[in-house]
């Protein structure tokens, strides 16, 4: 500011008024994940997956346990549009059961991993003294051989939540629980990261110095800053979920007999693979389908939410 | 950095103890009773002197320093003595299977070619098929090659092994009748026939794993390659005349491959353990079909010691990826 003549000291006042809002940033994300084909195409499947499963079985007419021996083994049909397996119950039927059940572990799977590796991720970052203790948990955690410990959980726990839950919720809790505990670690990780990063920003020491709380802190400022990469983890969760709940099912550790998901009808079909080899293919296709879609969703969502990709 | 490999290796002592304290808390809370197939007229004192034949009569810490000595300090004598015909261990206790009632460790060594003869050939291919594509599309950024290697990687890294090892058997043993479904493990190699049959009976495995393995390596070294192809360096080579070939296969590949060979060095123990879904299919006679038929059977100390092989890999492949860094990477310092 040495030259006064050229500065119009109320310049900024006599601006044209802007005549939209401005853009949001969810705008803009939603702008730049359009662009993602197979994103968007991921998306969509996605979500006819989850209508299937959720609507599909209050519309389709059989019950995915009704046991018409005289109709089994059949092939494709009008009636059974998949066909119907060796004690004549409707595949299709069971299929969206199944799916439900597949779709609803991986989520709250993932939901239950979130909150841990958010809840811990956060701790570690913002709190200087807790971080050093906490990431070593999490590098112990990251040690453990994942798989094998999951089968011996399974194998541990089965029976005593059978006992208290009932042998369907016991084995959903303990898988959620299980999957959840064991895959929170890459999330603690990058929000950790995140954090660190934002707390040395201005905007943080603004809020610290007009006395914002610690809490306050956490749940008003740097939560919505880490929101994108959780968002990305999500979608990266919500898959893993699902192949390990698939996983374990093929294992035989899985849910009950009678009780399907994609993994257990999939390790049911190969005993028939000889016979009726298309039973393995319409559960490993959802499976796969599914896992497909998720993961390219979190592939456009990581770039949409990166700014440094978008508008681009 | 032999400070810092000894420092690692050093810390690497305490978090072991840990993960086995850990594997063992978990299987003490395990509600199966070994003794429960054993017959209800058997009276109870008998009951009682088997438990303590098992080693169960002893409190719980006694038995985990127990496991230890025996792991830590007598399977290493065992070994030694096998090398050099000394003879260290002989009359010590060893870990035993409550399956078999012989150690645990000579199940393992008889088990290990085949986990290494499968998921180590397969990790091999898959990182030999990985490099170029990556290399390629990378360096083709959005051209068809690319387009198409990025779909192929995506569903290989989202489809399970179970769905692709069981759609090949429908497809190539079921259908066509090329390979067998069954790995046979009693198969030896003598001459050129019997190798035919050992390469057909490996290629359906082989090949699950190797496309799981390939997909994951070759999207880590894209986005590498593509990391480094923007960088300053690359346009200064290229504007002091290089030939394409140097800037790309010399620079950028020697500078790509930094992440990259620690993430293939840190996925090698993560293919022991997910190779047990492929060993499943395939009914190969491996570790991993060792482990599942442990725990079918309730047999702790097999699975103990076994979960605590595969994070003892889990450990020292992390150390091995931490040092690799430092010394590929001279702007790393760890001292």
């Amino acid at each position: 500011m040495t030259d006064d003549t050229n500065v119009n000291p109320i310049g900024a006042l006599s601006d044209p008024m802007p005549s939209a809002p401005p853009r949001s940033q969810w705008v803009a994300v939603w702008e730049q994940f359009k662009t993602h084909k197979g994103a968007l195409l991921g998306g969509i499947i996605f979500l006819i997956i989850l209508l299937a499963v959720t609507i599909g079985p209050w519309v389709w007419p059989y019950d995915p346990t009704y046991i018409d021996i005289r109709a089994r083994n059949q092939g494709p049909s009008f009636a059974h549009p998949l066909g119907t397996d060796q004690l004549g119950r409707d595949t299709l039927a069971r299929m969206m059961a199944g799916g439900q059940v597949s779709v609803a572990v991986g989520i709250t799977a993932m939901l239950l991993a979130l909150v841990l590796g958010s809840f811990i991720g956060v701790l570690a970052g913002f709190f200087k003294r807790l971080d050093g203790p906490l990431m070593r948990l999490t590098d112990l955690f990251l040690a453990l051989p994942l798989l094998p410990l999951l089968l011996v959980m399974v194998l541990l726990f089965r029976d005593p939540l059978n006992a208290a839950f009932g042998p369907e919720t016991g084995i959903f809790i303990l898988i959620v629980c299980a999957i959840g505990v064991t895959s929170w670690m890459p999330t603690a990780r990058i929000v950790r990261g995140d954090v660190l990063a934002l707390k040395e920003r201005e905007f943080v020491l603004a809020a610290r110095s007009i006395g914002t709380k610690n809490t306050k802190m956490i749940t008003r400022h740097i939560l919505p800053n880490v929101l994108s990469p959780i968002m990305v983890s999500a979608t990266l969760g919500i898959a893993n979920a699902i192949i390990t709940e698939s996983a374990l099912s093929f294992l035989g550790l899985g849910f009950p007999p009678d009780f399907p998901t994609w993994g257990r009808l999939l390790f049911d079909a190969t005993d028939y693979l000889q016979q009726y080899p298309e039973r393995v293919f319409w559960p490993g296709l959802a499976i796969s389908l599914t896992v497909l879609s998720v993961n390219y969703l979190g592939d456009g969502l990581r770039d949409a939410l990166d700014p440094r990709i978008r508008g681009r | 950095m032999l400070t810092f490999t000894v420092r690692r290796l050093v810390l690497a002592v305490p978090t072991l103890l840990f993960i086995s304290l850990v594997i063992f808390l978990l299987l003490e809370l395990a509600p199966g009773d070994p003794m429960a197939q054993v017959p209800l007229t058997v009276p109870p004192e008998v009951k009682e002197k088997m438990r303590e034949a098992l080693g169960l009569g002893q409190p719980m810490h006694v038995r985990f320093l127990k496991w230890l000595v025996q792991f830590f300090w007598v399977e290493p004598q065992v070994l030694f003595d096998h090398i050099f015909g000394t003879g260290f261990a002989e009359g010590k206790l060893r870990v035993l299977s409550w399956q078999t009632r012989s150690p645990v460790m000579d199940i393992v060594v008889q088990r290990i070619p085949q986990t290494l003869w499968v998921v180590g050939l397969s990790y091999v291919i898959g990182v030999l098929i990985a490099l170029p594509i990556g290399i390629y599309s990378a360096y083709r950024q959005y051209s068809i090659f690319d387009q198409v290697g990025t779909f192929i990687s995506m569903i290989g890294f989202s489809v399970p092994t179970f769905f692709t090892g069981v759609l090949l058997i429908v497809i190539f043993s079921v259908n066509l009748g090329w390979f067998p479904s069954i790995y046979d493990t009693t198969h030896k190699v003598t001459d050129w026939d019997s190798f035919v049959f050992q390469m057909r009976q490996l290629a359906m495995p082989v090949f699950v794993l190797a496309l799981y393995n390939a997909a994951q390596i070759s999207r880590f070294m894209r986005a590498s390659m593509l990391d480094n192809l923007n960088q300053d360096y690359v346009r200064t080579a290229r504007a002091k005349g290089l030939g394409e070939r140097a800037v790309v296969l010399v620079h950028v590949l020697r500078n790509s491959m930094i992440p990259v060979v620690t993430v293939i060095a840190l996925g090698a123990p993560q293919v022991f353990a997910g190779a047990i879904i492929t060993e499943q299919v395939f009914k190969v006679n491996g570790l991993g079909h060792l482990l599942i038929g442990a725990i079918e059977a309730n047999d702790l100390p097999t699975v103990q010691t076994l979960t605590f092989i595969f994070a003892l890999l889990i450990v020292l492949f992390n150390i091995i990826a931490d040092v690799l860094y430092g010394i590929l990477d001279p702007r790393i310092r760890y001292d």
